[in-house]
């Protein structure tokens, strides 16, 4: 972002409404690092740091109704559809008040109440279940869309490919979110993608394709609403690729060697979150009063989910054997014991 | 009052497909080549497109993941598709679908969110398609805690089971065996209208009184032909079609087993590891001091399935490998 205004800016309150997303996602990834850093916690964690701008991009544009479907990597995607604090938290924490009650956990963290519909471990699976949220808005003639987020890596595997014909053949309300961070785990795009961008990969599909700076939250919003528009009145798929960084590397304690320290250090620099914040208060958007209050706010709520995961209990014994089918038969699940 | 008829298999799995459809707007199919004008490769699914429409029976590009995929997420957002598998090979091109997803989704969320879809496969040897067109791979899924596994061995088992299989909350894969679909020999009286068959309830197929012979799918009749050998030399054979393999029929199967204290285990899956195994271990381990003989396993051979006709035959388990085993169990 520069201290230059923008006319294609959205109003003010979708603009403060996109900084509190970023903030949460921001406040709570640097809460959770520092937490794991100091001990107190012990978690896999992928740190979605840096990437803030392509959720709240989308989030913005979506209802309550609308379907999410995000992968390991996908605190902000939680936050940005608007996954509770404190169920979150308990989720990431394996406590019987999180979202799944701690048998999901961070890399399968689902709140249908929210939308947040599925969160995969698995590179591209998302791409294919994503069509049947869409196929299912279709045949039930709803607008509702659904944004599937996965990564620059996820489009080199079968699923990718096999999921964007059949969205496109079926013209489903389905957008194809591609956070092109310039790494899949330890290895650069460079070295396992054939294409510059990835939006290239959508021409054949026949299906319209946009890349945009991920780290620039007005364009990010701008070519979202699009994509969200097209899907909902019926014109089909979209996919869209937002180019950002990854500031923590593939998982907490990543040594990095294998990215580049200059590359790293500028990404940093041009935190998006940090510039977007000063560009508000530059053109009068908002006083540093006003965004300091929001960051206030996300800080206390945090506290309190924080707060409420750690005093809440571990799921009950018990709980090993439910959820494996509706009917918990013991015949259902035939020595389910052992 | 319903008046009993004959029908083929591939026609009673027809007529499942048909009333589920009628009966509920959220039931709708997907598959490779299944609308008409050809009503699938192997025509189970003739007319269903005319009468429901191409918005419900819908044919999809050649790609598995993308079917199961979709019918994953449409079963999250309400709907109960039955997608198709073309051959059951297949599956092992989407199998992250089935075992990560389907099977693992309501666990996964704690419960907020469950896949009812079924996965419809038509599967077995003995048509000479070769190694890769006619595998039984029913373990795949029994080992995938999260999904039910149902083989029907009768037209009645195959529409019922599957009509259970189309309304249970829980994903299901359905194997048809494909040598079953039209052929004469193996057809039944099939009830008219909507009428299911439970799951986990085993079917007692011959009542006997010396050796138990525990099989599902095409394979009973297999068991059936042998426990008529075996009766002329005088051994009385128990015939018990399991018709679902999760959940199974534990409490018919040791009921049986501990009254004859013999038992054989019989499917077209390869032996090693086949359901066979676990059958066997848990009959041993309920009843060790009861048994007069060790468990027998048949099954087929361990090997990819071979093309030539002498060579299948010889893969997949036959009556007189049965009648083998029971004997065995006889000394
Ligand atoms: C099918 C599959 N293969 C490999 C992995 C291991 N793995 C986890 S994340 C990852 C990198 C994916 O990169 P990308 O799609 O760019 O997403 P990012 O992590 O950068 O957000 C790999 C290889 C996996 N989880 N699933
Ligand atoms: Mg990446």
């Amino acid at each position: 972002m520069s201290d230059v205004e923008r006319p294609d800016a959205p109003d003010r309150d979708t603009l403060l409404q996109m900084f509190e997303i970023q903030s949460r996602i921001k406040l709570c990834d640097e809460r959770l690092r520092s937490m794991l850093m100091s001990g107190q916690v012990r978690l896999i964690y992928y740190s979605p740091r840096g990437q803030e701008c392509i959720s709240a991009g989308w989030g913005v544009h979506l209802r309550k109704d609308d379907y999410v479907v995000t992968i390991y990597r996908g605190l902000h995607d939680h936050l940005a559809k608007g996954v509770p604090l404190r169920e979150l938290w308990a989720e990431f924490l394996g406590r019987a008040t999180g979202t799944c009650k701690g048998k999901g956990g961070p890399m399968h963290v689902t709140h249908p109440e929210s939308g947040l519909m599925v969160t995969t471990g698995i590179v591209g699976a998302g791409i294919p279940i994503a069509n049947g949220f869409g196929l299912a808005a279709q045949l039930s003639g709803t607008d509702q869309v659904t944004v599937v987020n996965f990564g620059d890596g996820a489009t080199n595997i079968g699923a990718f490919h096999e999921g964007m014909n059949l969205a496109a053949v079926w013209k489903l309300p389905v957008i194809f979110v591609c956070q092109n961070n310039l790494y899949g785990e330890h290895t650069p795009m460079s070295m396992s993608t054939g294409v510059d961008y990835i939006s290239e990969r959508a021409a054949a599909y026949g299906m319209p394709g946009v890349t945009v700076d991920g780290n620039d939250p007005i364009a990010t919003w701008k070519v979202m609403g699009e994509a969200v528009q097209r899907a909902r009145s019926g014109g089909g798929p979209t996919l869209v690729e937002a180019r950002t960084y990854r500031f923590w590397g593939h998982l907490m304690g990543d040594a990095m060697e294998y990215m580049d320290k200059a590359e790293r250090k500028a990404a940093m620099a041009a935190d998006p979150v940090v510039l977007y914040r000063a560009w508000l208060i530059d053109n009068a958007h908002a006083t540093e009063a006003a965004l300091a209050e929001i960051e206030e706010q996300v800080t206390a709520a945090i506290d309190d989910a924080v707060e409420f995961a750690l005093n809440s209990p571990q799921p009950d014994a018990s709980e090993l054997y439910t959820d494996v089918f509706g009917d918990e038969s013991a015949a259902t699940l035939n020595g389910a014991s052992r | 009052m319903s008046e009993p008829r004959i029908m083929l298999t591939g026609m009673a799995i027809n007529e499942a497909m048909d009333i589920a459809m009628t009966l509920d707007p959220k039931v709708f199919l997907l598959g490779e080549d299944i609308a008409e004008p050809s009503g699938g490769v192997y025509k189970v699914t003739k007319g269903l497109s005319e009468k429901h429409g191409l918005h419900r029976v819908r044919k999809t590009p050649i790609s598995e993941q993308a079917i199961v995929g979709a019918a994953i997420g449409a079963a999250i957002a309400g709907y109960r598709p039955v997608a198709e598998i073309m051959i059951m090979d297949f599956l092992a091109v989407c199998l992250d679908q089935v075992t990560n997803h389907a099977a693992k989704i309501r666990y996964m969320s704690g419960g907020q969110t469950t896949v009812p879809m079924v996965i419809r496969t038509s599967a077995g040897a003995g048509m000479g398609f070769g190694a890769q067109h006619s595998a039984m791979l029913e373990t795949f899924a029994v080992h995938s805690p999260g999904i039910k596994v149902a083989v029907p061995s009768t037209p009645a088992d195959a529409k019922g089971l599957l009509l259970t299989a189309i309304f249970d909350d829980d994903p299901v894969l359905f194997v048809e065996q494909m040598m079953m679909y039209w052929d004469k020999s193996y057809a039944g009286e099939v009830p008219v209208g909507d009428v299911r068959v439970p799951f986990g309830k085993a079917a007692i197929r011959r009542d006997g009184t010396d050796v138990t012979l525990i099989s599902y799918g095409r394979q009973v009749h297999d068991c059936a032909a042998a426990a008529e050998l075996l009766a002329a030399d005088g051994v009385s054979c128990e015939v018990i079609d399991l018709r679902t393999l999760v959940p199974w029929d534990e409490a018919a199967v040791m009921q049986s087993v501990g009254r004859t204290s013999r038992a054989v285990v019989v499917h077209e899956a390869v032996t090693r590891c086949g359901f066979g195994a676990e059958l066997s271990s848990r009959i041993h381990e309920e009843l060790f001091g009861q048994l007069s003989a060790p468990v027998q396993r048949v099954g087929s051979a361990n090997t990819p399935v071979p093309y030539a006709s002498n060579l299948e035959a010889d893969f997949i388990p036959t009556v007189a490998d049965i009648v083998a085993a029971v004997q065995r169990t006889q000394g």
